[in-house]
């Protein structure tokens, strides 16, 4: 079996984010960036597949500017086989990069796809599905478990009431949540040996497809804020106040 | 032109997060359709002819349709739209497993998690765990959008008498099947719509002291909620969880337990109108955006209110 699995590089989730002084966007230059922390996830995922026996191949693709090589590079720390980095200088919308990594998909022909179940930067949660979609394969989103037997695929799905099991084939697409895996940290040694694995690099104008962006942002601003509040002495101080002067209980 | 809203139920009843998707499209259009994809849904569709603000209810009936797996749902949605300017879904896990699949046999952008509409193509929406807002614009020839629910208020169930039209059942190869559903059964109210959120955080320590708050919970007619960490560490379920990657909540009082308040956890309860954090470690996050802050241990201070509570409703009484 081989495993494509999708990384996108994005601002590191522990930095508090700022709003561009010109309201274009939000400030991401000179700031941590990492690999999207449920990517993380899908390529643990990944690893562990090849680790049990039932992928021999497993590859990462990023679409992004000569940067993302990074988010590729620590993926190929954490075990991944090698990569391919999609050059980009726009910013894709999830239709544009499920069209992308379909494109990678018809030529690497893998026979499952992980991805995490949203990015954290712009927080769409759509490229799995869409991709799903494009390939008419089946999708599994927002998954916790997964098991893999004789071609059957077993996934448990976080949803809002609970749990879903499902029972699906492969090929899939599969998209990832937080409590999939814990992802291992790379070690040095392997940080080392993933300098030397092979990354791809294929400029997106070459894949012939529409990568326009088709929702125009007009600016970002920052959320109101709330005022500060006050600290109570006491449980009989904080129940007045709810009761006499927020009126909430 | 018209909006259609896809319905999230349970085959026998609306969620409600399809009434708060019924108050955004009514910002786009008098023309209100709702499609009903589900399995037996004949006394499902009577009941919701009476929603005032909704002039159709679209229903296809089908036993292939009663998990709502979206590999057989999609392709019945991109039939249809043609019809529309824009079509809705609310954004739970039910939308957000949907529409994006629509929007690729539509070959449009969907914008997701909507927070406002600002006119026909201009919408509001929230980006990096809602640490900044984004306004966005769209040409597009049909809108696909997820609604936060929190973010618009619940229509009324009553008082109209929509037309009811049967469509049928498209079969589309399917290789997904349906094995089972773990739902927690719970008497307090739905974690996403209650008046009243009491949440706890790894400072709960174990999932046997969750009991705690349980009885809080009961005491003000409160749903449950967890911090990430709480779920991660097996103290509580996935769908307690309220934050970027979990619930998005708006009640009108978020009481967090041992919560330090990490920025995926604000993302998801910071629009409650009133929150009070409880928490020993007065460096805290979650203080810098509490209304009433107690620096105390939790397993003191929850006994106590509960006993505070108690006495007030003696004195009412």
């Amino acid at each position: 079996m081989k495993v494509l699995v999708a990384v996108k590089r994005v601002v590191d989730y522990k930095v508090q984010i700022r709003v561009k002084s010109d309201n274009s966007g939000v400030e991401t230059q000179n700031v941590k960036m990492s690999v999207n922390p449920p990517d993380e996830n899908a390529i643990e995922e990944a690893v562990k597949l090849k680790e049990q026996g039932l992928a021999n191949e497993i590859i990462s693709v990023s679409i992004g500017d000569d940067k993302s090589q990074d988010v590729l590079r620590t993926s190929m720390a954490m075990g991944i086989d090698r990569s391919i980095l999609v050059k980009s200088q726009n910013t894709l919308e999830p239709l544009a990069v499920a069209k992308t990594l379909k494109i990678i998909i018809d030529k690497e022909k893998p026979d499952l796809v992980l991805m995490g179940k949203q990015a954290i930067d712009d927080d769409s949660n759509q490229t799995g599905q869409i991709l799903s979609a494009l390939l008419n394969w089946p999708q599994g989103c927002f998954i916790s478990n997964l098991k893999i037997e004789n071609n059957k695929v077993f996934i448990s799905r976080e949803i809002d009431e609970g749990i879903e099991n499902l029972e699906t084939s492969l090929p899939a697409v599969l998209t990832c949540d937080l409590r999939l895996n814990t992802p291992r940290f790379a070690s040095l040694p392997n940080i080392m040996k993933a300098k030397k694995k092979p990354l791809e690099t294929i400029d997106i104008d070459t894949l012939g497809i529409d990568t326009s962006s088709k929702i125009k942002t007009l600016k970002v601003i920052e959320p109101p804020k709330r005022k500060a509040g006050i600290m109570v002495n006491d449980v009989k101080e904080l129940v007045q106040k709810l009761k006499y002067e927020a009126k909430v209980i | 032109m018209s909006v259609l809203v896809v319905a999230e139920h349970d085959n026998k009843n609306l969620k409600s997060s399809t009434l708060n998707t019924i108050s955004a499209a009514e910002k786009l259009s008098e023309d209100i359709h709702l499609l009903i994809l589900g399995n037996k849904i004949e006394d499902l569709a009577k009941s919701s002819k009476s929603i005032q603000l909704v002039k159709k209810v679209i229903i296809c009936d089908h036993e292939k349709l009663e998990n709502q797996i979206p590999e057989s749902s999609s392709p019945i949605i991109s039939n249809l739209a043609e019809n529309y300017s824009h079509i809705l879904a609310p954004s739970s896990t039910f939308g957000k497993n949907l529409l994006p699949r629509v929007s690729a046999l539509l070959d449009v952008t969907q914008i997701s998690d909507i927070i406002g509409i600002e006119s026909q193509d201009t919408f509001i929406r929230p980006i990096y765990a809602g640490n900044a807002i984004s306004y966005v614009q769209t040409d597009q020839k049909i809108n696909l959008m997820t609604v936060r629910p929190t973010s618009f208020e619940k229509c009324e169930e009553t008082g109209g008498d929509a037309a009811v039209e049967n469509i049928s059942f498209i079969d589309s190869e399917v290789k997904t099947t349906f094995v089972s559903r773990e739902v927690s059964k719970s008497d307090r109210p739905e974690l996403g719509n209650a008046r009243v959120v009491v949440s706890g955080g790894r400072g709960l320590e174990n999932s046997d002291n969750f009991k705690l708050l349980y009885d809080l919970a009961d005491k003000l007619n409160a749903a449950v909620g967890a911090s990430r960490a709480a779920v991660d560490s097996g103290y509580i379920g996935n769908e307690y969880q309220v934050g970027q990657t979990g619930k998005m909540v708006a009640p009108e009082l978020y009481i967090a337990v041992g919560i330090s308040g990490a920025i995926q956890h604000l993302a998801g309860m910071k629009e409650s109108k009133v929150i009070v954090a409880i928490n020993k470690d007065l460096e805290a996050p979650i203080f810098n955006i509490a209304d009433y802050g107690l620096s105390s241990d939790l397993f003191q201070a929850i006994p106590e209110i509960i006993k505070e509570l108690d006495l007030l409703n003696q004195i009412e009484s």
